[in-house]
């Protein structure tokens, strides 16, 4: 069997499994390995264990975070600031660049690396602002027809009494609303930490992507645990309940590709996870490219409305 | 400091009861003590202080809708268990608890009536199943709700009560949130209104999405209206809270709400903000 005939073979054997869409990034060159490596890793069982393991890589300190991609992934990147209203929230980063040669818009969190920028930009906790400065950005993006990319990295919204004052939760409703309403394509991906009501505030689009080793959960495994366990130190048996990877949310229908990762992690090889994300992200654009934007809103109130299960 | 971070609250039945709990008739602000028949003949409003008690879905809807009007719909919605879900105990075991205490079959409760002459599609949650919170059902039924008001071009009248999404339906319990979201906005693209009534508590998820979507919003007195709960806003940050934190007149004054409205005079308020609009 040639490599050529051996990849196609392992690509349809990983489309088959979970019904997983051709993974994103995988190319013909000699990646017939990798996609082995990788087979292996999804056939294992997600056990509580593997679960547990990507809620540690999604929150592993050197994991990159958007900035990181950006600087690898878009040329020509001219980052905008602030809300027009209130502040600027380094929590959520916004700005224009060219991806693979097209103009798109990106909104996404970005953690801090340090101490100080940590607290900068709040662990990446945005406030109400944040999700206005990304619905202004979103205008843009619909005005000139430009591409909407999110990057989705936080624990969640900012829980403070300032954000509270600032209309935390109507911020993440009307951000969701307005993506709800664009007629550009649209395409997030699950970089770390896809927390709750903070994270889906900016990420209803038409091509939901997510990492391997990135988590995606209605609440924290801590708050969780917290809650039904009423001791937050049984977070991994929440985690396992709730089951925030990758695999589970691909299963549920509420991420349509995972995005391979190098095999210890995207911290291990920065360059390389910004190649597969990338590539991943170029590819989910070209799909939507064809479609008018009525059909694209259409279809993406359709995706959202049909997720649930319920008799 | 994330790390014991929480952003839904969604249910108590766990947490012991405090040693001075109070009977459920008896207003935790002025401790005035009612019957059963005294509160519903005051819509659950204390006569003393003005303390809104909390109001079952149902008793709600009977007061709202004219007599004999309210047609429900989706009433056999019900929620499903897809991750298998067990903590302390199955979630399919709290589910089926919760519709035995109940008598209803979700946390929402939704259908066509008229008020005060008016046609009008009604979508109102109940605290009392599993604290009001936000699962696939839930969803379903809010979502439909809304393709009926826009089918009928009959204004849909909102009531949310929830502690946000129902963590036991993990990330589905949030997809929740932009599939209202959806709905919401292919009733606004049908020109249809929303009027919102929050009650307490409106939090997280549930603000989150559809209830904070509204053409008109209004509260009732003295409601918890907050993404994040003061406690969990204590805990996390540490910060001193204003006595007010999260409450419907907070939330007035930051301009996050059009009115407060006491219950005794929603209805009037709900039939005449419906007369303006075609």
């Amino acid at each position: 069997m040639s490599e050529r005939d051996q990849e196609v073979n392992l690509r349809q054997r990983l489309s088959g499994l979970s019904r997983l869409p051709l993974l994103r990034g995988a190319r013909v060159d000699g990646e017939a390995k990798r996609l082995e490596e990788q087979l292996e890793r999804l056939t294992a069982d997600s056990s509580d264990e593997a679960i547990w393991h990507s809620v540690e890589l999604a929150r592993h300190p050197d994991r990159p975070y958007t900035l990181d991609y950006v600087a690898r992934m878009v040329d020509d990147w001219v980052e905008l600031h602030g809300d027009r209203g209130r502040a600027d929230d380094g929590a959520l980063v916004t700005g224009l660049g060219k991806l693979d040669g097209r103009t798109i818009a990106l909104v996404g969190h970005q953690k801090g690396r340090d101490v100080k920028e940590r607290l900068d930009r709040q662990f990446g906790m945005a406030y109400p602002e944040g999700y206005h400065k990304a619905m202004r950005i979103m205008e843009i993006a619909e005005r000139f027809g430009f591409p909407l990319v999110s990057l989705v990295d936080t624990p969640g919204a900012y829980p403070g009494v300032a954000a509270e004052q600032h209309g935390q939760g109507g911020a993440i409703a009307r951000s969701q609303a307005e993506m709800a309403r664009l007629t550009v394509p649209t395409v997030a991906c699950i970089i770390g930490e896809g927390g709750s009501g903070g994270a889906v505030a900016i990420a209803v689009s038409d091509r939901v992507l997510m990492q391997e080793n990135a988590i995606y959960s209605v609440i924290t495994p801590e708050g969780c645990a917290a809650i039904l366990w009423r001791d937050a130190g049984e977070a991994k048996k929440a985690a396992a309940a709730f089951k925030p990877d990758a695999l589970h949310c691909l299963d549920l229908g509420v991420v349509d590709g995972i995005v391979g990762e190098p095999p210890e992690g995207a911290q291990t090889d920065v360059d390389e996870a910004a190649r597969l994300l990338k590539s991943a992200l170029v590819e989910a654009l070209d799909e939507l490219d064809e479609t008018p934007g009525e059909d694209l809103r259409r279809r993406r109130r359709a995706k959202f409305r049909g997720m649930g299960v319920f008799a | 400091m994330s790390a014991d971070r929480i952003d839904v609250q969604v249910e108590h039945r766990h947490t012991p009861p405090p040693a001075d709990k109070k009977h459920p008739n008896t207003c935790p602000k002025c401790g005035s003590h009612y019957r059963d028949d005294e509160l519903a003949a005051t819509l659950w409003v204390c006569g003393h202080c003005g303390h809104h008690f909390p109001m079952r879905a149902r008793d709600r809807i009977a007061w709202y809708a004219d007599p004999g009007s309210f047609q429900e719909e989706a009433a056999d919605v019900r929620s499903e268990d897809p991750l298998d879900f067990f903590d302390l105990r199955p979630y399919s075991e709290r589910l089926a608890e919760a519709e035995l205490n109940t008598g209803q079959g979700e946390a929402i409760v939704t259908g066509q009536a008229t008020l005060d002459g008016r046609p009008v599609e009604l979508a109102v949650m109940d605290f009392a199943f599993m604290g009001g919170s936000m699962g696939s059902a839930v969803g379903e039924k809010f979502s439909r709700a809304c393709d009926a008001a826009a089918a009928r071009g009959t204004p849909l009248i909102a009531v949310p009560s929830s502690g946000g999404a129902r963590m036991q339906e993990g990330i589905l319990s949030l997809m929740q949130l932009p599939k209202t979201v959806c709905a919401v906005e292919d009733l606004h693209d049908a020109r249809v209104p929303m009027v919102t009534v929050m009650s307490h508590p409106t939090t997280a998820g549930v603000l989150a999405s559809f209830a904070s979507l509204g053409d008109v919003t209004i509260a009732e007195p003295g409601a918890l209206i907050a993404f994040t709960g003061p406690r969990v806003v204590q805990q996390t940050t540490r910060e001193k809270l204003p006595d007010d934190f999260g409450l419907a007149e907070q939330n007035l004054r930051f301009g996050h709400l059009d009115a407060i409205v006491p219950r005794p005079e929603q209805r009037e308020y709900l039939a005449r903000v419906l007369r303006l609009f075609p």
